[in-house]
This record gives structure tokens, sequence and C-alpha cells, in this order.
């Protein structure tokens, strides 16, 4: 049978604050165990947590750029479970009253070439659990060990409505959405890290056909590339249980990325009786207009707005647009190269060519050795017909590793292309001389030999002869 | 609404809690004690007072997002029945 699948994704982003969500615990990343730990985030007896004011306005920002609807009143509430890696018994998290609801964001299908809203069901802040490590030294121990540091370590969990109907539209979903946490600075979007995490809900049913399938809870997906093939997989695995007239079970699988399948969890039944109740040691939340205004005038261009302003004023492709805005630090080295006087497409080209193989992780662009003032100058002697294309090649490995600036290198290394016609027809000459037999079988008609001179000429000039005229002298010299 | 003895063993189960046959008849009629106080309030006539889950009328208490000393592990790890290499030590559990 056909079946359509459907898709819900709920995403948990660590908000990039100093200090936890409820006590004045550093949020750093990496310290030994138990370090970052007091008596509020241990959950001791007789403590009261305080809210930082800074998860509020995170999240509030996230909700402005995803279009939510702010809750003039919202509130913390006490989820209850019993697991070691929780001090109290409770996480605190939000329930009946988020901060946000009602967003959306827009996905782009590249290859379909179509837009899509995906609703976006609600935002709320919660605090992160402790880490369990089950080893030790490498091998497997007989307890269990608990590591508090994440405990009270601010999230914002997002969950989208069921709209997302393949895991290529869940993977652009993740990418949207984590673009526009990173250009709001709330979140640095790591997700091997484990600062932005995705589960998934998916659910198949015969196509056409109204109403919700048993839907199926996804965890343990580490990457953007896990979370759709985990969904592939699941939408395989759900396809042949319907098919053979059984149903599918109501279960949290989770992701085993070596053997590339999902796996049961062994569920308790009560496990989702978390018994919420408004948390009596937090008081509620009152957001008004001025503040969500004040909040508002700091939000910075967002991707999408972004990427259509650079198709309109620099007049380059979608297709770069959509590039080079997805991660804001590169979309502001793109700008500054361009602001530096340098031809918009061609700054393009080269941050999508050369630097993109430099540089993998674009968010770390402002520390590479090519800045755009490095860049700027070089393109404007491209321009200015100073050095060729192909020498900018060997110019901007020099600026790699040296760092130094282009003029510089181009002076130390004589690189300064040869425009000189009485030299280029010197050099011309002598390779056509030299190669008598092939000119005459070009002029025979043997056309494709044009770039074999050309080649000559280039190494005969040590790769500084400005092409184009070797083209035009080649062409004449050829010809006459 | 009455409580059972059986809703006394499932929220025992989930604080992991065990309990006597005797605990639990005294819990279960305890609870129920407790709970004809609110049929008491029920009765009240709220119709003109907003509904609300805090006894102080408090809104927006916040601390600024700056970093302040966290205590001695040692001092983390003390009330903990056992502790290794830093860590509090737990009977096994893998998730699953
Ligand atoms: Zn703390």
């Amino acid at each position: 049978m056909e079946y359509e699948t459907i898709i819900g994704l709920e995403v948990h982003a660590q908000l990039l604050t100093d200090s936890k969500i409820f006590c004045g615990c550093s949020t750093s990343f990496g310290e030994s165990p138990n370090h970052l730990t007091c008596p509020v985030c241990l959950g001791m007896p007789g403590v009261l947590p305080v809210l930082n004011k800074k998860v509020v306005e995170l999240t509030i920002k996230t909700a402005l750029a995803t279009d939510c609807n702010i809750a003039p009143y919202s509130q913390f509430a006490r989820k209850n479970y019993f697991y070691p890696d929780l001090p109290k018994g409770y996480q605190i998290s939000q329930y009946e009253l988020p901060l946000a609801r009602n967003g959306y964001l827009e996905i782009e299908m590249e290859k379909e070439k179509r837009h899509k809203k995906i609703g976006i069901t609600r935002i709320h802040m919660e605090e992160d659990a402790g880490k369990l490590l089950h080893e030790l030294d490498g091998k497997p121990a007989d307890y269990s060990y608990v590591d508090f540091n994440r405990t009270g370590v601010p999230l914002m969990e997002i969950v989208s409505e069921p709209d997302i109907n393949t895991p290529e539209e869940a993977g652009e979903y993740l990418r949207v959405l984590r673009a526009i946490l990173q250009y709001l600075e709330v979140c640095d979007g790591n997700m091997e890290q484990g600062s932005f995490r995705c589960d998934a809900n998916i659910s198949l049913r015969p196509k056409g056909m109204k109403g919700l399938g048993t839907k199926v809870e996804l965890k343990n997906m580490n990457s953007f590339r896990h979370v759709m093939r985990a969904l592939e997989y699941e939408i395989q695995r759900q396809a042949v249980v319907l098919d053979s007239g059984e149903k599918i079970r109501q279960e949290t699988r989770l992701w085993n990325a070596d053997q590339g399948i999902t796996e049961s969890m062994r569920s308790k039944e009560e496990a989702h009786d978390y018994r919420y109740f408004p948390d009596p040691d937090l008081v509620p939340l009152v957001v008004d207009d001025a503040w969500v205004d004040q909040i508002r005038q700091s939000l910075p261009e967002l991707p999408t707005a972004r990427q259509e302003r650079f198709v309109k004023e620099y007049q380059i492709p979608d297709y770069d647009a959509h590039i080079l805005t997805a991660v804001r630090q590169l979309a502001d080295y793109f700008e500054a190269c361009v602001r530096l006087g340098a031809q918009p497409k061609a700054v393009s080209n080269w941050v999508m060519g050369d630097i993109l193989r430099r540089v993998p992780d674009t968010r770390l662009i402002g520390a590479f050795s090519v800045t755009p003032a490095h860049l700027a100058e070089m393109l404007g002697m491209i321009d200015a017909g100073t050095i060729s294309g192909k020498i900018a090649k060997a110019v901007f490995e020099d600026m790699v590793t040296s760092g130094r600036m282009p003029a510089a290198i181009v002076a130390d290394k004589g690189l300064v292309q040869v425009s000189d016609e009485g030299a280029l027809e010197k050099a011309v000459k002598e390779v056509l001389d030299a190669h008598a037999e092939k000119a005459e079988e070009y002029r025979q008609g043997k056309e494709k030999l044009f770039g074999f001179f050309v080649g000559l000429v280039m190494k005969a000039t040590q790769g500084k002869a400005n092409p184009q005229m070797v083209t035009e002298l080649l062409r004449k010299k050829l010809a006459g | 609404m009455k409580i059972t003895r059986n809703d006394v063993e499932h929220v025992a189960r989930l604080a992991r809690l065990r309990f006597s046959e005797d605990q639990l008849e005294v819990f279960t009629s305890q609870l129920n004690d407790i709970l004809a106080y609110f049929d008491k309030l029920q009765k009240l006539d709220t119709t003109s007072v907003e509904p609300s889950s805090h006894a102080v009328n408090l809104t927006n208490v916040f601390r600024e997002d700056v970093v302040t000393a966290s205590i001695p592990e040692e001092e983390s790890l003390k009330n903990a029945p056992a502790s290794e290499r830093g860590c509090f030590r737990v009977p096994k559990v893998i998730e699953g």
C-alpha cells in the first residue's frame, strides 16, 4: 500500500548564557565532574531557584523570529519523574502556559523549487538534566556515575507541528531553525556537543486518509544526517508492519547509528505519568508589549531576509545567496568583502570555491588567515589586470599559509602579470616557431590545438602572461 | 474522588518507594482525609476569584546572567551514599 508520512520534530537548544537557568553556576563545557554545582542545582532542601532574565530574553527573541505569539502570562511547572540524572526528582519546565505558541518557519526545498511553511506549536524554557556515565576508564562498570554539571543549564524546547512529510523536509527544517538560532546568537547549534538536539515523532497513514496513525518517538540522533537516516529507516519499518496487517506500537525507539536501525526502548507503562503541576518556587512570568518591543529592536536581519537582499542588492544568483547566508559569519565575511569594493559575484565564486574548501566550519571564518581585506585587495588586483586568475590561485595559497597581504606577495615573488604587448608577442612567436608543425595542423583545421599553444605561452611566462592578451595574439599570429 | 490502594501503590512506584501492607492502608486513608478538606473548599463560592498557583502576588523575580561561585566538589558529594572519582555513584542504570 502507499503511505503518507507525518513527522513532527522536537528540538532542545541550549541557550547561550554564562550562568545556569536558576542559579549562578557556570554553564561552561568540559569541566571536571560536579565542579559546577551548588545547593540550588543539586536540589537541596530549602533552596530557592531564581530565573535568569537572559533565558527569557533569548526565548522571546526566538519566538519573535519564528512569528510566535508571546504569552503575556506564563508559568513554570514541575515535571516529575525518577531518574538518577535528575537530583530533585522533577525537572522544572513549562507545561500548560508556555512562553510562546503558534509560530512557523519557512523551508525551501531546493530540488522541487518550492517553499513550505512548517508550523511551530510551542516554545518553552526548561532546565537540562545531568549526565550519566556507564563506563570507567573506557570499560563497562558495575555502577553508573552521575555528573551534575549540566543540571540546570538552560534549554529551549521548540516543538513543530506535524507538518513535515519527508526526511528531506525534516533535514531542511533543522537547518533553517539552526541558522535562525545562530543568527540570533541564542544557541551555538552544535549537535555533536549536544547543544542542539532533536527528537522526532513519526507516523504513517494510507495515502489520502484523514486522521493520524499511531506515532513512534525517535531519539538518540546526533546529526542532521542521522535524523534523516533514522526517519528513512522508520518509514520502511512501519510500512512493512502495516502491509503485513499488524499494528504499530506506540513506543520510543532509539537510533542505532552503527547498525543503521531503530530499536525499541523497553518502556514501562507509567513512564509518561509526569504529574505536572505549577512550581510554587517560581512566580509567574509576565511579559508586556514594551519588553517584547525592546527585544524586537535588537533582532538582527534573519537568513531568509538576508538571502533575498543579497540577490537584489548584489545581483548574485539565488543559489549563491542561499549558501552565503546559511551561516551568519559567512554572510558577514561576504558583505565585508563587497563593502571593500570587490565585485559581489567574484567574491561569491571565491567564497563558495576555495574558501569553503579551506574553512569547513564557516562559523570560524572570522579566524581565517585570508580576511576580507586580503580577498578584496586580491580581487582588485585581478580587476586591474595586475595579476591573472591563475596567479591569484597561487597568491591565495600563499595568503592562507602566510597571512601576508596580496600586494606584498605579488611584489615579493615577482608575480605581476605580463601585459606588455612586446614581451608577449615575443613569447608567442617563440612558441609558434618551436612548434611550426603543430601550428600548421591548427591552420588546417585542428582547432583544439589552440589550448595547447595557450598552455605553452603561459608556461614560458611562468603563468604571468595576461591570458586575454595571449589569446588575442595567438589568434592573430595563427590566422596570419 | 476517592483514592484507592491502587493509586497509592502507583504513586509509590513512580517515586521508587516501597511500603508495607500496613503503610499502604494508612496512607490510603490519610490521603483520603486530605482530599476531604478539598471537598470542603470546593463548597466555597470562588466565582469572583482568579485562579492562582501561588500564595504571594508576585511576578517576574529575576537574577541577572552573572556567574557566581559553585561549591567545592567535596561539598557536593558530602551527602551522597556513595561517590567515586568526583561522581555520585548509583546502581547501574542503562537507558532503554
Ligand atoms: Zn548551581
